[in-house]
């Protein structure tokens, strides 16, 4: 089709058919403010920020919904316009409670950059909030009530784009509210504790469930020995807290960090991952060559996936790989292998884990298998952002930090273990390795470009000896279903399932978009995060998880073989049903 | 064998309030008990419009009207007026002191042109075959065997019928757009999701010729190629529905409806969707919403329902009243309409008249008719011979306007010119009692409530609009919350999603601009020239008027009024609530107001 020429305050321009307002303005270098507009989501045009007239309208229209026509002639700032922009926004301010100072968001909070760049330095009109209390009950995800701008991204992300429908509008009018649906706390409803909604969230409504002062109370406690790790998608998004570009790599400062704040050691999750990927492609393999157990084999590493399997697909059960995820196992690890050879008493060990997910924080309690006895393995679990405020809160300059190197021996990792951050990277890193286990060769080119990028839903088929394995990579959890039903049509009609592997990560891109993560993240911030994993991967000298020489040792030393006795007790899991409601 | 008498007993929800069953009922067995079931037939129809009067029953062929009839009355008709031949003088309606038999010679009806109603108050509407007596369904037979689709575009195109919803978009225009969609599935919906304050024409049409709506549903199905249609119609509306269900069930055994209608090979069908009565839901996207299962709230148009709507397909939305319109624009001729009101405005405009006026009720009239007709010659004028202070047309989403402009002739473009806009119909007639700020937050206390939440100006504006007329009215009111309600009231009428935010300020700003001497003194002065306010009122008795009657303290609902017989009352402020029964009962002017 051809493009459409339109003018923005008098400049011609051209854009492809179906471009919004917003975007054509963005063309010329004109921003547009908006609120509750969200690139990742539907135009949901409730803020009414970004109104523009438009030559032959009566009404002004809503640039984030309004796609352009051939000829339009476009105003989007005029004295009446931001008038009219300032006196909505300062209706919103007049709901808001306005404590900047102490609101999770200072600093960060799109309502209050508005508010800056409008130069609002009064609200005229009546201050209203309504006094509603926060549901911290799933000890994940917070919500506060009463710093919600009704901008509707919380209940659309997790509708829409995740399927789990916990969220929805409540009340009517002024009291309308986001809430779970049904008005029950958030423990009770599907919420599969993704976080979706708070990296999504504009102001300080949703946030993580802070833990911070949990970790700086252990740090201080001479009887504990505090031990670290941090999770793959960690190293490419921390710098955004810090002026650095997404995707930039920067494991060796974030290492260097985590001592200067006192952890007495700092491993990585990675080389978790290549525990997993041992203990997962040898699952794999029992039940693809040998016919032990349901094909497919889906992968379990995603906590919010793990969580929306047992409420909305318990009849995946028996298809779950039980390997329990990187950094449950390295928790295992630390407090027995490690523990064990460098003559530490485990029960002083405290294992913090920063993780780019908001679910890990519901994982580390999750089954009776997450604990040590009545001590879990994790004992606290941070998001990104979470650390990011410990190192700022240190007084660290963190880009001057030099580059350090992990602890060994729960520390080093090959490639595959690094691309865990990313959609499609477990499968990768498993078929690496399965490929291995099965033909006993090495691969020429580690490299399956086919499960990498955003596309939702990626299949494809690769072989192995001869043998032809189907697999599918699902991201972003409504595109979960679409796999699932295939599965289950399959089954129905007592056919061979049209895959044998699936990988599912809950959040769009993987745990380089996940919900723990520096705000601000869009499609183009995943590509950048994820194409810094893949950077991680590709300079890395090894890069297949059996190649790694620590893993060998751990397997050598302590585990035996992968899905042996101890490995079973403990490095996996079990699932069960556990319907919240049906669909 | 032909029936010599009709006994039509008005069926609409007003009389029905009135026990027009119970009246129905005894009119049937005080037929049987005379002998008279074969000569006399009893017809419970739809609403008559004069529900002031109401019970109401009309006999044919004298065409003799019985007003406020009760269901104890019934024997006395049979017996004097069937029997006899002598209609029963106390009942009939009569105006000054002539009594008047006919119905055409009865004011309330001499201006009015019906259309939209013609059905309503003459036919059984639970029987299909007193509406294909009056010619229902031949505009259906009509366009399915000898027009195509283009040709009732046409039609309507020249009838220049614009959507009686509110708006006033022209119809075959909406038609045209959802015609010209290719789509595997297109639907018609009818928005009965009538909900502004006081008004009831579509209520009062679906009850009295339900029919009639079935018809140009399937029309407009045969028009823009929808084979399913769905009624969005409050559940507070229970007669309507019951009746619609009948036609419904009716029409399907009549093979009007469902497949191969008439055997013209055209398949449509209709279904009831029962909303919750959320006044939002009148906004068509909302509607849709609500239809799909989801919470009513609009989304943002384009793409409008006509191209994308329900379940994603081309949906035309039309109000009752637009569709009871479309049958008789089809046989009469799209010309013939256009030749009834102004040149913008064509056809009539039904109107739900409450308030201060004499003749409550259900009007219709060519749409060029001024204020002034309808309140004064078709309405009675003002009740108690009190002054008009102004109308308001829209409801919730219109303005109030002043005297000055009662000869106005009413269209779409007069109205908005005015401030104010046409809206579904309701039109509520105040008095010198009525006080602009206590009105304005009278409506404004609607939309917030209303309001569905999702966007901020409508959400936010509403509430914050309405508590500086609190404060206005209660005394605390200052000259800067004009300018707020200005600011307010622009953002909001800009930059809210739908109409009902968009248009929720226009009853503060036409006041503003009519009546703002009235919020001046409000503000100012602390004064409520109409006593409406309670904060801003107080009563007192002047002694040298006061003769010592006692019937103001005898009124006084909280006995707070002290005073021996022939001597001087005195009002106790702590105790009194400003309920204004002493200022009403005084015959000399001794009770002030101030």
């Amino acid at each position: 089709m051809d493009k459409i020429k339109l003018q923005i305050n008098g400049i011609d321009c051209e854009v492809e058919p179906g471009t919004t307002i917003l975007r054509a303005a963005e063309q010329v270098n004109v921003k547009i403010p908006r609120l509750c507009y969200h690139p990742d989501l539907p135009a949901w045009a409730a803020c009414g920020i970004c109104v523009v007239k438009v030559e032959g309208s009566p009404k002004m229209l809503r640039a984030c919904a309004t796609p352009v026509g051939p000829g339009m002639k476009i105003v989007t700032h005029d004295p009446e316009i931001v008038q009219i922009r300032k006196a909505v926004l300062e209706l919103i301010l007049s709901t808001h409670p306005n404590d900047c100072l102490r609101c999770p968001r200072n600093g960060n909070c799109e309502l209050q950059k508005l508010a800056a760049d409008f130069g609002i330095r009064q609200v005229r009109f009546e201050q209203r909030v309504a006094q509603i209390p926060e549901d911290d009950s799933t000890k994940s995800i917070v919500l506060n009530p009463e710093k919600c701008v009704k901008c509707g991204r919380c209940a659309i992300v997790c509708q829409q784009m995740q399927n789990v429908w916990a969220l929805e509008f409540v009340g009517r009018g002024e009291n309308t509210r986001l809430a779970p649906t049904g008005d029950i706390q958030l423990v009770e409803s599907p919420c599969v504790k993704c976080g979706q909604c708070s990296a999504h969230c504009p102001v300080g409504a949703i946030y993580e469930h802070d833990e911070t002062e949990r970790v700086w109370r252990a740090l201080q406690d001479p009887e504990r020995y505090c031990v670290v790790q941090i999770a793959p998608a960690v190293r490419v998004a921390i710098g955004e807290a810090f002026g650095y570009e997404p995707g930039t790599v920067l494991t060796g400062k974030t290492y260097a960090a985590l001592r200067r704040l006192g952890f007495k050691a700092v491993f990585d999750t990675n080389f978790a991952a290549d525990l997993t990927i041992m203990e997962e492609a040898t699952e794999f393999v029992q039940r693809f060559v040998h016919g032990k157990g349901d094909l497919p084999l889906i992968t379990s590493c995603c906590p919010a996936w793990t969580d929306y399997m047992e409420k909305y697909a318990p009849d995946f059960v028996t298809n779950f790989s039980t390997a329990k995820s990187p950094h449950a196992m390295l928790a295992a690890m630390a407090k027995t292998y490690y523990a064990e050879k460098m003559g530490i008493d485990p029960s002083k060990i405290y294992v913090v884990s920063i993780m780019p997910c908001t679910a890990k924080k519901f994982e580390i309690t999750r089954s009776k298998e997450m604990y040590d006895g009545d001590r879990p393995f994790v004992n606290v679990s941070l998001t990104t952002r979470e650390l990011a405020r410990m190192i700022k809160e240190c007084g660290i300059d963190f880009a001057e930090l030099p580059d350090e190197e992990c602890d060994s021996i729960l520390g080093n990792y090959t490639g595959a273990g690094t691309i865990f951050g990313a959609t499609g990277g477990v499968m990768e890193a498993a078929l690496r390795t399965a490929h291995f286990f099965v033909t006993k060769r090495e691969l020429e080119d580690v490299n399956f470009m086919a499960v990498r990028g955003l596309e939702g839903v990626k299949e494809a088929k690769v072989t192995v000896a001869g043998k032809e394995i189907r697999i599918a990579v699902a991201h972003w959890m409504n595109n979960i279903e679409i796999v699932l039903d295939r599965v289950r049509a399959a089954r129905a009609k007592g056919e061979e399932p049209p895959y044998h592997f699936i990988e599912v990560m809950a959040c769009r891109g993987g745990c380089v978009g996940g919900g723990g993560q520096p705000y601000g993240a869009d499609d183009e911030v995943r590509r950048r995060r994820a194409s810094g994993i893949y950077q991680d991967d590709a300079m890395s000298a090894k890069r297949c998880s059996h190649q790694n020489p620590y893993i060998q040792k751990i397997y050598a030393e302590f585990l035996g073989a992968p899905l042996s006795a101890k490995a079973h007790e403990l490095l996996h899991t079990h699932y069960q049903n556990r319907p919240v409601y049906t669909r | 064998m032909a029936y010599k008498h009709f006994i039509l007993v008005c069926g609409g929800t007003a009389c029905e309030s009135c026990k027009s069953g119970a009246l129905h009922d005894n009119l049937v067995t005080a037929v049987r008990q005379n002998g008279l079931e074969g000569s006399v037939q009893v017809v419970k129809t739809g609403c008559f419009g004069f529900c002031e009067q109401g019970s109401v029953v009309k006999v044919l062929p004298e065409e003799a009207f019985y007003v406020r009839v009760k269901p104890e009355d019934a024997a006395e008709i049979v017996a004097e007026h069937l029997v006899k031949g002598r209609p029963v003088d106390r009942l009939l309606y009569k105006v000054g002191a002539g009594k008047l038999s006919s119905i055409d010679d009865i004011p309330f009806y001499q201006k009015q042109f019906r259309i939209v109603l013609r059905n309503c108050g003459l036919i059984d509407p639970e029987n299909i075959e007193e509406y294909i007596a009056r010619e229902g369904y031949a505009a259906l037979e009509k366009v399915l065997f000898t027009m195509k689709p283009d040709d009732v575009i046409e039609e309507l195109r020249k009838s220049g019928l614009r959507g009686r919803g509110g708006a006033g978009f022209p119809t075959w225009r909406k038609w045209v757009f959802s015609k010209d969609v290719k789509a595997d599935q297109k639907y018609i919906i009818c928005n009965a999701d009538e909900g502004d304050p006081g008004a009831y024409m579509d209520r009062s049409t679906l009850e009295g010729d339900p029919h009639s709506i079935l018809e140009a549903m399937t029309i407009a199905g045969y028009t823009t190629g929808a084979t399913q249609g769905y009624i969005y119609i409050r559940a507070e509306y229970p007669l309507a529905i019951k009746r619609l269900e009948i036609a419904i069930g009716q029409a399907r055994a009549a093979g009007l409806l469902g497949e191969n209608i008439l055997g013209s090979g055209f398949s449509f069908d209709l279904e009831l969707r029962l909303g919750a009565g959320a006044f939002v839901c009148g906004e068509e996207t909302a509607l849709i919403a609500s239809i799909e299962g989801k919470r009513g709230m609009p989304i943002p148009r384009p793409p409008f329902p006509a191209v994308r709507g329900l379940w994603g397909k081309p949906t035309i939305i039309n109000n009752v009243e637009t569709f009871a319109n479309i049958p008789v624009i089809l046989l009469k001729g799209g010309d013939w309409f256009g030749s009834i009101g102004t040149a913008t405005s064509k056809g009539t405009k039904v109107f739900a008249l409450t308030g201060k006026i004499n003749n409550s009720g259900l009007i219709e009239v060519p749409m060029g008719t001024t204020l002034r007709e309808i309140i004064f010659d078709i309405g009675g004028g003002i009740k108690d011979g009190k002054k008009f202070k102004a109308a308001q047309t829209g409801g919730p989403s219109g303005g109030v306007i002043p005297e000055q402009f009662l000869d106005t002739p009413i269209d779409y473009e007069s109205l908005g010119a005015l401030g104010s806009i046409m809206g579904s119909g309701g039109l509520i007639v105040m008095d010198q009692d009525d006080c602009m700020v206590d009105v304005n937050k009278f409506y404004l206390e609607f939309t917030v409530d209303e309001s569905c939440g999702k966007c901020a100006p409508c959400r936010v504006g509403g509430r914050t609009m309405y508590n500086l007329l609190v404060g206005i009215s209660e005394g605390r009111g200052s000259v800067a919350d004009i300018d707020q309600l200005r600011t307010v009231a622009h953002a909001m009428n800009k930059a809210s999603l739908c109409g009902l935010g968009q248009t929720a300020p226009n009853p503060v700003m036409s006041a503003l601009k009519y009546f703002g001497d009235e919020y001046r003194v409000h503000i100012k002065d602390h004064k409520c020239p109409a006593g409406k306010c309670k904060a801003l009122v107080t009563y007192s008795i002047l002694a040298e008027k006061c003769i010592g009657c006692t019937l103001c303290a005898r009124r006084c609902p909280v006995n707070c009024i002290s005073g021996a017989r022939r001597q001087t009352h005195v009002i106790d402020l702590s105790r009194c609530i400003k309920c204004g029964e002493c200022y009403d009962a005084c015959k000399f002017e001794a009770v002030q107001r101030g």
